[in-house]
């Protein structure tokens, strides 16, 4: 799960690594307060996940009480892509001599932790990556040894800083480090790391993805859970504890496993239909589940059909046949269905379902079969 | 022959006093799979339908011969228990436990190969290894595979495991061994150490692959088998309409630039001479008219 700025700059800060002194606050009246507290000019800044805020118009600079009076209640309240801003961070406007970049993600080819440094921060740093690679120092990290100082420093000074930027450099990127493991996160991402006037650096932005795996060992994660980027479909099935991504079509898919669950995708695009989802109701396929996932793509308003696919594993094709009739039972769909019942006793879980087969709930014998009745119930191929 | 497991290899279930260990452990035995040994160092003592159940692997290994080891223990335990597999003298691991934080496999499969070079890891969050006929080890249904080869099959996926079993078994196309290596970030084994295993096994004529979205481990495993693959390969990925961006389930698939996408994966699966079926049964069939050349059928 994602982080907004202020969280992850909060996490930083429990490591030592320094960041500019500020606030989060949620109404105009506090920004303010904030800012006379901290003295101008302060910077004003949207907490939202999705990018391209300072494009939005939601970084403001504020010079004195006036302008974070303006700023503070043009960015509250503000949409940006479809995300309404709730949060603003207010913070100390730093003079900035130099910006750079860095990093620690899980580089899964190396099965090490990479870090990534580079003297051209603040700008699209993939764009640096594409167009001159080797302007990104990196180095690989063997999580049995963890980042020692010695390599630490041989791979700032591979980076090219600013030499009056080493020191502060090295000692920020082992609390990174640290953070980075301890905090059991994806991402650690410092993009501007910048270099004052003085000869001070500090962390201007933060960029935190936690691992979803971890939250056992940091219970205080689960006030992130709340912030998370879903839209209203994605909501009701994350409340109902199913793996739902929404997507823009029409057809509605549900299926056993995360792999066939992404291959029903596949194939219902293959056949000229859309779907409207991706839905991994798990290895098995009891009423609950089946019911629950229903009713969410029952209340998706583009869902024009929905295919139900089904592969019997360990779990019995009658268990999933019966599963499928009582959830059935207890909601009411508007969409026609199509299942496709493969595997394990799928002739004896066909044989349940065939009582209750009609027009609007029909069985096809293999996936490519389910996929072409479900996208012409729906009404045809999209254009 | 089979690659990995076998049926004269011996299984400790780390978690067989639990309700999955207990369902799996006694399901994989009833399938003919040396089951020897449970672990659990509450329990030591006590043995299940007949199972003896030790504090440690060291213990069961000491006691009983176990060969391999068989994790059921919650994710918050996988990797105290891998350690405990490791130092216990097994030499192959297979972690079915999903939900494992990335940095535990990270750490363990780094300190495995600098401290136990000679122990292969299989998974987290995998459906296991099945060699039909001689050992099932995890939750694969066993009965859905045909014995024999001349197939062997890697998968990241655990239905489409299953799914790609069953369209061969519809065929009447047996299996040597069916590798299930999990969607993790950081799978113990990979594709490659399952190719060129399948590749050094005289009865697996032919592989069936299949991949999904995320990581490079397809763009790694179509390098390998240009360069050292002489046995034919099938493959299908899941996940070619998949939004960029979008997370689909597995922890390791997601889609980033257009590395990682199953367009590029199939494109670079394709370039290595690998038949790429659009759907799992496409595969299925040109597995077919693989074997039908090859003259096995």
């Amino acid at each position: 799960m994602d982080l907004l700025e202020y969280q992850g700059k909060q996490l930083f800060g429990r490591y030592g690594i320094p960041v500019s002194p500020g606030a989060a606050v949620t109404t105009v009246d506090e920004a303010v307060a904030t800012a006379e507290g901290l003295g101008y000019p302060v910077v004003v800044k949207a907490q939202v996940l999705v990018g391209g805020r300072g494009k939005a118009g939601g970084v403001k600079l504020a010079a004195d009480v006036d302008e974070i009076r303006t700023h503070a209640s043009n960015i509250l309240g503000m949409d940006i892509k479809g995300h309404r801003v709730d949060v603003v961070w207010i913070e100390k406007a730093s003079d900035i001599a130099e910006e750079y970049y860095a990093s620690f993600t899980l580089d899964r080819a190396a099965k090490q932790h990479l870090g990534m440094l580079s003297a051209q921060g603040g700008v699209e740093i993939e764009q640096v990556a594409d167009e001159n690679p080797d302007a990104i120092a990196r180095i690989h990290v063997n999580p049995v040894d963890g980042l020692s100082e010695v390599d630490c420093r041989a791979w700032v000074e591979a980076a090219q800083l600013n030499p009056a930027a080493t020191e502060g450099a090295v000692d920020i990127l082992l609390k990174l480090y640290e953070a980075y493991t301890e905090g059991d996160a994806d991402l650690c991402e410092i993009n501007p790391l910048i270099l004052t006037p003085d000869g001070r650096v500090h962390a201007l932005d933060a960029k935190v993805t936690l691992d979803d795996n971890a939250v056992f060992r940091h219970p205080d994660y689960e006030q992130y859970d709340a912030i998370q980027l879903r839209d209203e479909r994605e909501q009701a099935a994350h409340d109902k504890g199913l793996q739902y991504v929404g997507l823009d079509g029409f057809v509605g898919v549900i299926a056993n496993g995360a792999g066939l669950a992404m291959s029903t995708v596949d194939i219902v695009n293959q056949v000229g239909g859309k779907p409207a989802n991706f839905l991994d109701i798990g290895g098995g396929a009891n009423a609950d589940v089946m019911a629950g996932a229903l009713e969410v793509i029952n209340n998706d308003p583009n869902v024009r059909s929905i295919f139900i696919n089904i592969f019997g594993g360990i779990t019995k094709g009658e268990e999933v046949a019966n599963g499928i009739v009582q959830a059935l039972a207890r909601v009411k769909i508007d969409s026609p269905i199509v299942i496709r019942l493969d595997g394990t006793n799928a002739d004896e879980g066909r044989a349940i379902l065939a009582p209750h087969l009609s027009d609007r709930l029909q069985l096809q014998p293999t996936m490519l079969d389910a996929a072409r009745s479900a996208v012409e119930l729906a009404g045809g191929a999209s254009a | 022959m089979s690659i990995f497991v076998d049926e004269t290899t011996k299984v400790v279930y780390q978690g067989l006093t639990g309700s999955q260990g207990r369902f799996y452990g006694l399901l994989n035995k009833k399938y003919g799979t040396k089951v020897v040994a449970g672990t659990n160092p509450k329990k030591a003592g006590t043995d299940v339908e007949g199972i003896p159940v030790f504090a440690s692997v060291a213990d069961a290994v000491a006691e009983t011969g176990a060969t391999a080891s068989c994790v059921f223990i919650p994710a918050p335990g996988v990797k105290d228990a891998v350690l405990d597999a490791a130092r216990g003298g097994v030499k192959f691991i297979v972690v079915i436990t999903e939900g494992v934080p990335a940095h535990d496999e990270a750490w363990f499969y780094n300190e495995l190969r600098r401290d136990f070079p000679d122990v292969r890891l299989l998974g987290p969050n995998c459906p296991g290894i099945i060699s039909p006929g001689k050992a099932n080890i995890g939750i694969t249904a066993g009965h859905i595979a045909k014995a024999g080869g001349p197939v062997g099959i890697v998968s990241r996926s655990g239905t489409l495991t299953y799914q790609a079993l069953y369209e061969l078994a519809q065929k009447d196309i047996g299996v040597t061994t069916c590798v299930g290596i999990g969607g993790d970030p950081v799978p113990g084994t990979s594709f490659i150490d399952c190719l060129a295993a399948f590749e050094a096994d005289d009865e697996t004529k032919a592989v069936m692959m299949i991949g999904e979205i995320g990581g490079s481990a397809e763009e790694e495993a179509a390098a390998f088998i240009a360069s050292n693959m002489s046995k034919p390969v099938v493959s299908y990925v899941a996940g070619v309409t998949a939004p960029a961006g979008k997370k689909m389930g597995h922890a390791g698939a997601i889609i980033s630039g257009s590395k990682g996408t199953a367009q590029a994966k199939m494109d670079a699966l394709r370039e290595a001479g690998v038949k790429v079926g659009l759907n799992p049964t496409e595969a299925g069939e040109l597995m077919a008219e693989v074997i039908k050349e090859l003259g096995l059928s």
